[in-house]
């Protein structure tokens, strides 16, 4: 598993939006630029047929990676790699090529469908931009296969997608994803509009394909019991930066990043063992201004003044762990 | 139990609403009846299109036309109060029922700051103005834990984040010290670490207060953390109620089986998740007899024909034919 090459590895990823005041007003007002550094520096792989997935709350900067990776934001530092070639930087042609391997699902399926193309153009759209079938009957034929393998009927093809409840559109956002054949899908917040029985035929859906197609996900959540029984790996995001990387199993198991322990007290317990909760203070403070030394630093038990001043590399446990905390490095928690 | 002991603060009996359309009158809250004992926390649970906003609407007088109550009663204290004219029934909201709902900018008027919505809903209510409405204020928003509550007395709505937000709501809705409060999925637009925050400070308050809170949401872990008793809602009725714990760890309606099930859980890991077949029915097209019957995994000959009442069943009470004595049930 870890010697075979990585179908995707994201190095030093950085992206900083410009959300400046206009210029006159920082001429009058005499305020300088202002950055927002929505991702600082991430680094991942994800091995082939693997799940990796990113979890953390609004402001976290997730959805930004995915952006950076399918190339609708440009990075500002830092490389996206799909097989060893650095997506970003290739020629039109060759990125163009790579696009049918990649595929995007979007949170909202209200928003996500054209409301005035029938169901089968939806589908068929990647197969026609990518010229991957030629004959309308071959064309259909796909389509009501692709239709099937999400459970939904060749007949609803000629249906339009108000007619459809949220689940069954998000079925469709999944076979539009699947129409170019991809091997890499990212999936951002794919179940969060949903009720919780249609969220698990969704994610029953979604392994299941994994399994029989061979595909590799790029998961991204902010709940964390999805995100547990989705992945193979998961990266825990911090205002803009990965705090604790590690198996999904490990990091459940035995969270070590005070972030991702805080995360994991606020989970509802469902077995009723009416353990008590640590209160978990503070906020996610403004991205804009974040704070120095660890971003975390504000709202952790165990902040000290390094933490405040220098802020943590990742470092790597025995077991596979990263973790980016001075507490944790110094051996404090 | 000592909460079911005293006289129910608020009774719901046989309540219908019915939305009036070109095509006929649609059935969208069918026959919903439970009673919820002063200082108790009930939750409402179910997915959308199940009912459950519009039975706290009803409930609270805000059912927006075309939908309107079509049979049953409501009472509070005793007292109806779902025939009462709308000027009466603005005065009982505010004053004996609170109101908390998903996204706390709708609830808060943007033009003005919150310190003056929140004297001016204490000067409405309560008998006190000026000063002593402004002490109660700043004391209201320590108590619901804003920071520096003297200094974000002036501050309008859009200063504060989305769950400092919804505390200044949750204030609003304690301002005059009500009997009850409807709380609409009030954590369902909220990161996940300030919906514990949001959630302790609710159940934090209510105990404190003695104030009775009917928790609407679709998020079983919500209810798992605040309720004492919960109401499983289904296509328009109540399909299950009972104790938190006899409902959430021995589920009887196959509907709360599935949904229990299919909710992903730390530890488990790579399981399949349980997987309720076909989605809720649409208004216009609730089957007959059980509405859950298309869907249900024990579907059995009489319930596709005749409408299940909710009976006992273990400690709780639910409406499935399973488990009715003469179908070998029970």
């Amino acid at each position: 598993m870890a010697d075979a090459a990585p179908l995707l590895r994201v190095r030093d990823l950085a992206r900083s939006f410009d959300v400046s005041r206009p210029w006159l007003n920082r001429v009058i007002e005499r305020v300088p630029r202002q950055f927002l550094r929505a991702v600082d520096g991430v680094d991942f792989e994800i091995a082939r047929g693997r799940t990796f997935s990113l979890v953390g709350e609004s402001g976290s900067g997730k959805s930004t990676v995915a952006r950076l990776i399918v190339g609708l934001h440009a990075p500002t530092r830092g490389t996206v790699e799909f097989e060893g070639r650095d997506f970003v930087r290739l020629p039109p042609a060759d990125k163009q090529v790579l696009r049918r391997r990649m595929q995007m699902i979007f949170q909202d399926p209200y928003a996500s469908l054209n409301p005035r193309w029938r169901v089968a153009a939806i589908v068929a759209e990647p197969i026609r931009a990518h010229g991957l079938i030629a004959g309308r009957r071959a064309l259909r034929q796909r389509v009501d296969e692709l239709l099937r393998q999400v459970g939904l009927a060749p007949a609803d093809g000629d249906k339009f997608p108000h007619e459809f409840s949220g689940g069954q559109r998000q079925r469709i956002s999944i076979a539009r994803a699947l129409a170019s054949a991809p091997e890499f899908l990212i999936c951002d917040e794919p179940t969060s509009a949903l009720d919780v029985s249609v969220q698990a035929q969704i994610l029953n859906l979604m392994k299941d394909l994994q399994r029989r197609l061979g595909l590799t996900y790029l998961f991204i959540s902010h709940n964390l019991a999805v995100v547990a029984h989705m992945s193979d790996e998961v990266g825990v995001m911090y205002l803009g930066a990965i705090v604790e990387h590690a198996p999904a199993r490990t990091l459940f198991a035995r969270p070590r990043h005070p972030y991702t322990r805080l995360l994991l007290d606020t989970v509802p317990d469902l077995s009723l063992t009416g353990a008590a909760r640590a209160p978990v203070a503070g906020e996610v403070p403004n991205p804009i201004d974040p704070p120095s030394g660890c971003a975390f630093h504000p709202r952790c038990p165990h902040a000290d003044a390094r933490c405040r001043t220098e802020r943590p590399v990742p470092l790597v446990a025995a077991d596979g762990a990263r973790v980016a905390c001075h507490a944790v490095a110094e051996g404090r928690i | 139990m000592t909460a079911a002991d005293r006289p129910p603060l608020l009774e719901v009996d046989g309540l219908r609403v019915e939305f009036a359309t070109r095509r006929g009158d649609l059935v969208a809250v069918d026959d919903v009846s439970f009673a919820l004992a002063p200082g108790e926390v009930l939750g409402v649970v179910g997915e959308s299109g199940a009912g459950k906003s519009l039975t706290g609407a009803a409930i609270i007088g805000l059912l927006e036309p075309p939908g309107r109550i079509a049979a049953g009663r409501i009472r509070l204290d005793g007292q109806r109060i779902d025939d009462l004219p709308p000027e009466a029934m603005r005065r009982i909201r505010g004053a004996k029922i609170g109101a908390v709902f998903q996204d706390p900018l709708t609830s808060l008027n943007p033009l003005y700051t919150v310190g003056r919505q929140l004297v001016e809903t204490i000067e409405a209510h309560l008998d006190m103005s000026g000063a002593a409405a402004r002490r109660r204020a700043v004391e209201l928003f320590r108590e619901v834990g804003i920071p520096a509550a003297e200094r974000r007395f002036d501050h309008y709505p859009h200063q504060f984040s989305g769950g400092m937000r919804q505390r200044v709501v949750i204030a609003l809705a304690l301002a005059a010290n009500p009997r009850l409060i409807i709380a609409d999925e009030p954590t369902t637009a909220l990161d996940v670490s300030i919906q514990a925050q949001i959630i302790a400070l609710l159940k934090r308050l209510c105990r404190t207060h003695d104030t009775a809170v009917m928790l609407i949401t679709h998020d079983m872990g919500v209810i798992a953390e605040t309720a004492d008793r919960v109401a499983v809602m289904y296509a328009g009725r109540i399909v299950e109620i009972g104790a938190v714990a006899d409902v959430i760890l021995r589920p009887h309606h196959p509907y709360t089986i599935g949904l229990m099930g299919s909710i992903p859980r730390i530890g488990e890991t790579g399981e399949r998740l349980v997987q309720i077949e076909g989605t809720m029915p649409r208004l216009t097209e609730i089957p007959r007899g059980c509405a859950f019957n298309p869907r249900c995994p024990r579907v059995l000959e009489r319930c596709r024909v005749e409408r299940p009442e909710l009976i006992a069943v273990g400690a709780s009470r639910a409406a499935c034919w399973l488990h009715a004595p003469e179908t070998g049930g029970g």
